[in-house]
């Protein structure tokens, strides 16, 4: 029963520290998601008097991916009804090239700012609005939301390395005795350890085992999907085999590593 | 007569701390029964732990079984150890195992195969009639029936050595007569050297013994 509850003490440690990466995980999936969203509608104007082809825009900055012409009749189409036929015809000819540019990643305000000066540095553009005010905003909220994950994340890792460092001392002192009394006949310092090893093992694969189960659970539910597209994000919450490999990948190199400190630590008795 | 001990101007102190054992010299034959006795404090069991290399020597020589055991290697003093078997007063059983696993210990550690040592287990454990226990857990037994799994345990791989420090010292009279009786029997049946650090001699033994006592650090036969 001591034994058992031993056990858990250390299934529970992992399982807090599996559930901590996966939720971390999640959220930047759904931080990555949401750039991605903000990405896709987010664009910059610029009105050129000259014709700029796309491999023009895309040698000016990096960040930019592609640039679509704007047509005129778009332009035109809440000021054509009040005017002739001829008039749309000249306006149309003396009107400026207008290009929304898309980036490939969202970017910072700096990115933002040496962009539109590299645009404008190009012969013949007038001018280039990049919405700068909104962008900001949005931008600051996001990076934000990110820092208090990670916040979260680095005390989740402390909490629970702290539980994992108390589990090593009662390791320690359970397996102490049972190591010197190997050690008295003879026994090698792998088969001394072996035990405490296959202990490692066996809780890692358990504590993958319970989280993996949790998270299964948590994804037929249905509860976080459906929260998350409310706001259009669409991501995967547990990939049973990429995330459970990952889990057990961290929860055996946590047990094991666990288990080297206490055989490194071990001083035979005198 | 081979010698399985000699020590030769032998001093022996935990750290730098005081020297408990200091320049002294003496040797055990093979196959010998052999009472080392001492006041408490003297150095008796640091003495006896010295043979199984568990504290290496301050100064001269030590030499168990062939071994010469100044900074021995541990992989050498590994190997030692799988010929000599080791009884504690307090016994020293792992709890959580079975007294059958207990036993088994030194000679799956030894190499020993399974069906070998399975039935060297049952053998033995019928000799220190204990065979009815074999399922159950040290603490579930009383001290003189865990100090005979501990007999058990130390005879298990036939060694060539047994020192046993203050193997009697928790128990009642009936089973001391029984730990006794099976150290002698190890030592006339199988020829296995005994080393025993008591404070007190048995009178019921039926065998030849040689008798050293420890005194300001020095070990001296009693003739």
């Amino acid at each position: 029963m001591k034994s058992f509850k031993n056990h858990l003490s250390l299934i529970m440690a992992i399982v807090t520290v599996l559930f901590s990466l996966q939720i971390f995980t999640i959220t930047e999936r759904a931080i990555d998601a949401y750039e991605n969203n903000l990405k896709a509608n987010y664009s910059i104007v610029v009105v050129s008097e000259k014709k700029i082809s796309q491999k023009t825009f895309q040698q000016m900055h990096p960040l930019i991916k592609k640039s679509e012409l704007i047509a005129a009749d778009h332009v035109l189409k809440n000021i054509k009804l009040q005017m002739k036929q001829t008039n749309i015809k000249l306006l149309k000819t003396a009107l400026p090239k207008f290009y929304r540019i898309r980036l490939s990643k969202f970017p910072s305000p700096d990115q933002i700012d040496t962009i539109t000066d590299a645009i404008k540095q190009h012969a013949g553009v007038t001018r280039v609005e990049s919405f700068e005010n909104s962008h900001n905003t949005t931008y600051k909220l996001l990076l934000l939301f990110k820092q208090v994950v990670l916040v979260l994340a680095v005390f989740i890792f402390i909490v629970t390395s702290l539980l994992m460092l108390k589990e090593m001392r009662i390791w320690q002192f359970q397996h102490t005795e049972r190591m010197s009394i190997m050690a008295l006949f003879g026994a090698p310092v792998w088969l001394r350890s072996a035990v405490l090893f296959r202990l490692a093992v066996v809780d890692a694969l358990l504590a993958t085992l319970i989280t993996s189960i949790a998270f299964v659970g948590i994804v037929n539910y249905g509860w976080i999907e459906s929260e998350l597209e409310v706001i259009g994000i669409h991501i995967t919450i547990f990939d049973l085999f990429g995330d459970g490999f990952s889990m057990l990948v961290l929860a055996l190199g946590l047990s094991i590593f666990l288990a080297t400190m206490i055989v490194l630590g071990h001083k035979e008795e005198v | 007569m081979d010698k399985v001990i000699y020590a030769n101007n032998l001093s022996l102190a935990y750290n730098d701390r005081e020297t408990i054992i200091n320049d002294t010299s003496f040797s055990i034959e093979s196959g010998s029964f052999v009472f080392i006795t001492g006041a408490s404090g003297s150095g008796k069991s640091t003495l006896l732990k010295s043979f199984y290399g568990a504290i290496s020597p301050k100064r001269g020589d030590l030499i168990v079984g062939g071994v010469e055991l100044s900074n021995i290697a541990p992989k050498k003093l590994n190997l030692l150890r799988r010929h000599i078997g080791i009884v504690f007063q307090n016994y020293r059983l792992v709890n959580e195992w079975t007294i059958e696993k207990n036993v088994i210990l030194p000679l799956i550690i030894s190499g020993y195969s399974k069906e070998v040592s399975t039935s060297q287990v049952e053998k033995l454990l019928r000799h220190v009639k204990l065979s009815h226990q074999t399922g159950k857990y040290p603490q579930e037994l009383s001290g003189g029936e865990q100090q005979r799994v501990a007999m058990a345990r130390a005879l298990s791989h036939n060694p060539i050595l047994i020192l046993a420090d203050e193997p009697t010292g928790n128990l009642d009279d009936y089973s001391s007569q029984v730990i006794w009786n099976l150290l002698q029997g190890a030592n006339l049946q199988l020829k296995t050297t005994v080393v025993v650090v008591t404070h007190n001699i048995p009178k019921t033994l039926n065998l030849e013994y040689k008798h050293f006592h420890l005194e300001n650090g020095v070990l001296n036969e009693v003739l």
